[in-house]
């Protein structure tokens, strides 16, 4: 019997129900039954950019969005921002529909609770670093001393502050992103979009990003939805992936679920080349534990990877894996690992 | 679908022969009938008529709403003069030239560097010493008041067309097309009747031509804004003012401002040419000069003209790149503003006590014009057989064959290949549109006009391409001679359409030949500019490509740079067909007889029925023009390799 890793129960922040997205003559009307989007998605004219999504994201959760070019990430994430109108289907926010929402409102919950970073910043060119952090608390009319100091902390969190004053034409790639970063952070949303952020840097300022993003994700709790066409930067920083092929969902899961019981060969092809010491926690590979008292000890969240230099320093030979409260959940050793890698042997069979 | 037909072109010839050759047949098919002729500038001028009579108190109006500002600014840089408001006198020193020309040269130093602040202070000198600063001024007052009034409206335009698409698409491009196809020489005749001879109907017409660009350029800034810009607005919450005012316009800037300094060029060329219906300044000096074929005066005036054209250019540039580049926000400059607005006023003061401030003196002025008098008469004296060897030349291997040909071509078989090439090249609807121009020409009995002004279009077209390709070739291949060829590109098209004519009438007299030269020098501009761009943009990997194959560099030329910029280089052409049918207009002051002299004259009469008219028929073949190259480019273009997506 396969172990599945349940996600952390969480209360759901934003959900769509199937949700349809057309493209083509007509497109722009809104489709009054599901029998209609279904026969107009059908009949060949039009394009359906999704096709019958719902999701559930839960509060505090980074939720990656996957999939090849033009498989209708972004399009998915710009129907739950309301940036396109789908053309059926239903999206709420805290329990509130944002399809039925009235302009005002969805303004006034645009200026308090969302935020979103962009693929090439879209950073405006004539105004300072501070100055861009600042716009959308200009625009919700925030006082002036609450502003500033909104904008110090943002500036803060994203290592900007010796750059306030900079132009973004006078930044690198990853400076201007984190820009991007701190002004969808500056009125403190408690959701964030991300349209592949880190697409336009190169591999190691990438990176550098991820990791930054992880480091505030701890302390922030934000929910964010994550667009990316890169499977290990979907591994590395999503609690949960979606993986979408022509407008539909494929898969949705833990990283862990989807690099070991992919859902059909399209996900299989995604996870063939991710490196899974860096995806399989040790609490996912651990066996029952066979002593009670271990010269050495993992953290069950920690991935494989990271148990590698003390499993070295224990000869290979077997280590406690401790759950968050320090208890002891099982033990590895370097077959278990293998046994997890190759995906042959899973957590609870006899070594 | 969209692949070139070759075989329709080589179809196309022996047609357009067949049609010729039918059409001469027939009288009624070679000279259009006079009984079929539709009395359409008639009833425009009788309209008109019936709207002005109804419409003077709403032309008081407009023209009341502009005279204030107007008399202000124009008291305030040339003239001084009273200004009455409400029952209040106001007596108004004209700004003093010292404190004017230490503000522009401040200015330039500020923003541009001393390089700037050189050509500045070189500008204001010439306009002092030769005597032409207070017109200068004059010309500046026209031009500082009509910007903000095309600035406005062109931008609000733009925004309304940027909303609705729909409107745009069928209304304002196309009305805007018209606009700036339809020469300026026509906008004078309608705001003449409405407005009256003088300056407030010279800055009507004026804010009028110039506010097409703006326009223009506002929708394009807008559309081609990033849609993360757009989604950021949306994201922020912004209502529409917020997103259009803080996010939209001001990323859509630097565009915007490359727009505003058009349109300040738009403007001098214009006011310079409104001078014909009472825009006093420079343009008046030239107009007056050119009456009178007083060669050295005109050509100083011209020359003021020439010089004010680039010193507004320049600053506008680089204003307009400092704003991109950051600049717009330094605080630096608070003191220096103070102090260069101290001594403004200083010196104006002052200068009611002491005069030399107020007025540049007389006795430091200089003038050529006797010089340059004596000059033109010595080239023609002494070189009056070349000149005129070149001018006989061109008239009789030339010119006078393509206008024997054109004047003489049957109408109907001049409609059936205008129809045919429209067909091949863009479908059934470009031919309509053929159908269309040329059936307005006949029946408002422009047709010979029509075709005298494509004769002398042609002729300078063709000069120009012959002149303009191997020009940008050059260009292309010794970047130091293409440097200097861009500077006097950019030199040209600063200068106002009305000063190319000084020398050319001061060497050549009046006639076709003075009118083909200079649409030529004011028409070639454009495809110099276009070869070069578009050799410059032929991939690296092509033209290495060919030296891996071994071509030569003339091979290099055939085979690979040649057919990859042609496509460019015809819309090069097509702008030098748009220029020269610009130009043609002004030329009618040299005595052609073509659709502008019909113009020209229909201003003298203030005739508006016939001045509309000719316009239209000019902007229209325009715009047939301009389509039709557009169609054939697009045919020629290479398709890309990888698009069969
Ligand atoms: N405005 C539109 N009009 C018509 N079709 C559209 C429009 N926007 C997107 N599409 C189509 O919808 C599909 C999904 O597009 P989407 O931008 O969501 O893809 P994506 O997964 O984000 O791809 P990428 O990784 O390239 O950004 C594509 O086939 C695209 O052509
Ligand atoms: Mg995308």
């Amino acid at each position: 019997m396969s172990k599945t890793t349940a996600p952390v129960q969480r209360r759901t922040k934003l959900s769509c129900r199937e949700i349809w997205k057309l493209y083509g003559p007509n497109a722009d009307r809104p489709a009054a039954s599901r029998d209609e989007v279904e026969s107009r998605a059908a009949n060949g004219r039009c394009f359906a950019a999704l096709s019958d999504v719902s999701l559930d994201i839960g509060e505090g959760e980074i939720f990656v969005v996957m999939g090849l070019s033009g498989s209708g990430k972004s399009t998915l994430l710009r129907c739950l921002a309301q940036l396109v109108e789908p053309t059926f289907g239903n999206v709420e926010l805290d329990g509130r529909s944002l399809t039925r929402m009235g302009q005002a409102e969805l303004r006034e919950v645009r200026r308090h609770d969302m935020g979103m970073v962009f693929q090439h910043f879209g950073l405006l060119p004539h105004l300072t670093v501070a100055g861009n952090v600042a716009l959308p608390l200009k625009i919700r009319g925030e006082k002036a001393e609450s502003r500033d100091h909104a904008v110090a902390t943002a500036l803060e969190l994203t290592g900007l502050a010796a750059m306030a004053d900079r132009l973004p034409a006078q930044l690198s790639g990853g400076q201007q992103q984190r820009v991007g970063l701190a002004r969808a952070l500056a009125v403190g949303p408690g959701l964030l979009f991300l349209d592949e952020p880190f697409s336009a840097l190169d591999p190691l300022i990438r990176r550098e990003l991820q990791d930054e993003l992880i480091r505030l994700q701890a302390g922030l709790h934000k929910t964010m939805v994550f667009v990316t066409h890169d499977f290990s930067e979907a591994v590395r920083v999503g609690d949960r992936v979606a993986i979408m092929k022509d407008g539909r969902l494929r898969q949705v899961g833990t990283p862990e679920d989807i690099v070991r019981q992919p859902a059909d060969d399209y996900v299989r092809n995604f996870v063939a080349g991710v490196d899974l010491t860096r995806v399989i926690r040790c609490a996912t590979a651990a066996r029952p534990a066979s002593r009670s008292d271990y010269a050495h000890a993992v953290s069950g969240q920690g991935r494989l990877s990271d148990a590698a230099e003390t499993l070295m320093a224990a000869g290979g030979g077997p280590i406690a894996v401790q759950g968050e409260d320090g208890s002891l959940i099982g033990e590895i050793d370097l077959h278990a690992v293998l046994a997890a890698v190759s995906g042959k042997s899973l957590a609870g069979e006899p070594a | 679908m969209t692949r070139f037909r070759p075989r329709a072109i080589w179809l196309l010839l022996p047609a357009a022969v067949a049609a010729l050759w039918i059409a001469q047949q027939f009288s009624w098919a070679t000279r259009f009938p006079k009984a079929w002729e539709l009395p359409v500038a008639k009833t425009v001028s009788k309209s008109a008529a019936v709207v002005t009579d109804n419409l003077s108190w709403l032309t008081r109006l407009f023209a009341t709403a502009i005279e204030v500002p107007m008399t202000l600014v124009v008291a305030l840089l040339s003239e001084g003069g009273a200004l009455t408001l409400g029952g209040f006198a106001l007596d108004l020193p004209p700004l003093s030239w010292s404190g004017l020309a230490l503000a522009v040269v401040w200015t330039g130093w500020r923003t541009g560097g001393p390089g700037l602040a050189l050509l500045q202070a070189l500008g204001c000198a010439y306009l002092l010493f030769f005597g032409q600063w207070s017109a200068a001024m004059l010309t500046l007052a026209s031009v500082v008041i009509a910007v903000p009034f095309a600035l406005g409206a062109g931008v609000v335009l733009g925004i309304v067309a940027w909303r609705m698409p729909r409107l745009d698409r069928w209304l304002v491009t196309p009305v805007l097309d018209l606009m700036q196809t339809v020469p300026a020489f026509a906008y004078l005749v309608p705001t003449l009747v409405l407005f009256g001879f003088g300056p407030v109907s010279a800055l009507i017409a004026t804010v009028i031509f110039a506010l097409p660009p703006m326009a223009r350029v506002t929708t394009l800034a807008l559309s081609r804004l990033p849609g993360a810009i757009t989604d950021l607005a949306a994201m922020m919450g912004c209502t529409r003012g917020q997103a259009l005012w803080r996010v939209l316009l001001p990323a859509a800037m630097p565009m915007l401002l490359v727009g505003l300094n058009q349109t300040v060029m738009m403007t001098l060329n214009m006011v310079i040419i409104a001078s014909m219906i009472g825009a006093g300044g420079l343009g008046f000096d030239v107009l007056l000069a050119l009456r009178q074929l007083d060669i050295g005066r005109g050509l100083e005036a011209g020359a003021a003209i020439v010089v004010l054209a680039i010193m507004l250019d320049r600053q506008g540039r680089v204003l307009a790149s400092g704003w991109s580049r950051g600049q717009a926000m330094s605080r630096r400059r608070g003191l220096g503003l103070v102090l260069v607005l101290g001594a403004l006023l200083g010196t104006t003061l002052l200068g009611q006590i002491h005069a030399p401030l107020r007025a540049f003196p007389e006795s430091w002025q200089v003038t050529t014009g006797s010089t340059m008098d004596s000059l033109v008469a010595w080239l023609n004296v002494n070189f009056f057989d070349t000149i005129e060897a070149v001018r006989v030349f061109l008239l009789m291997n030339l010119m006078n064959p393509i206008r024997i040909a054109l004047a003489s071509a049957p109408w109907l078989g001049v409609m059936t290949i205008v129809a045919m090439l429209g067909w091949v090249l863009g479908g059934w609807r470009l031919a309509v549109l053929g159908l269309g121009v040329g059936g307005f020409c006949l029946v408002t009995g422009l047709w010979d006009e029509t075709m005298t002004t494509i004769y002398l279009c042609l002729t300078a077209a063709i000069l120009s391409v012959s002149l303009g390709v191997p020009l940008g070739i050059a260009g292309h291949r010794w970047p130091r001679f293409g440097k200097l060829l861009t500077l006097a590109v950019e030199l040209l098209q600063t200068m106002p359409s009305f000063v190319y004519l000084i020398p050319v009438v001061m060497l050549l007299r009046v006639g076709d030949v003075s009118a083909m030269i200079a649409i030529v020098a004011f028409a070639v501009t454009p495809v110099i500019r276009y070869t070069m761009a578009a050799f410059e943009a032929v991939p690296p990997a092509l033209t290495e490509a060919g030296t891996v194959m071994g071509c030569t560099s003339g091979q290099m030329l055939r085979h690979v740079q040649l057919p990859v910029a042609l496509p460019t280089i015809l819309l090069g052409i097509n702008q030098c067909f748009l220029f020269s049918l610009a130009m043609v207009v002004i030329t009618a002051l040299v005595g052609t007889r073509d659709l502008g002299q019909k113009v020209y004259i229909a201003l003298t009469k203030a005739d508006v029925g016939s001045g509309l008219v000719a316009g239209l028929c000019l902007g229209l073949v325009g715009i047939l023009v301009d389509r039709l190259f557009r169609a054939a480019a697009a045919r020629i273009a290479p398709q890309e390799p990888n698009s069969h997506a």
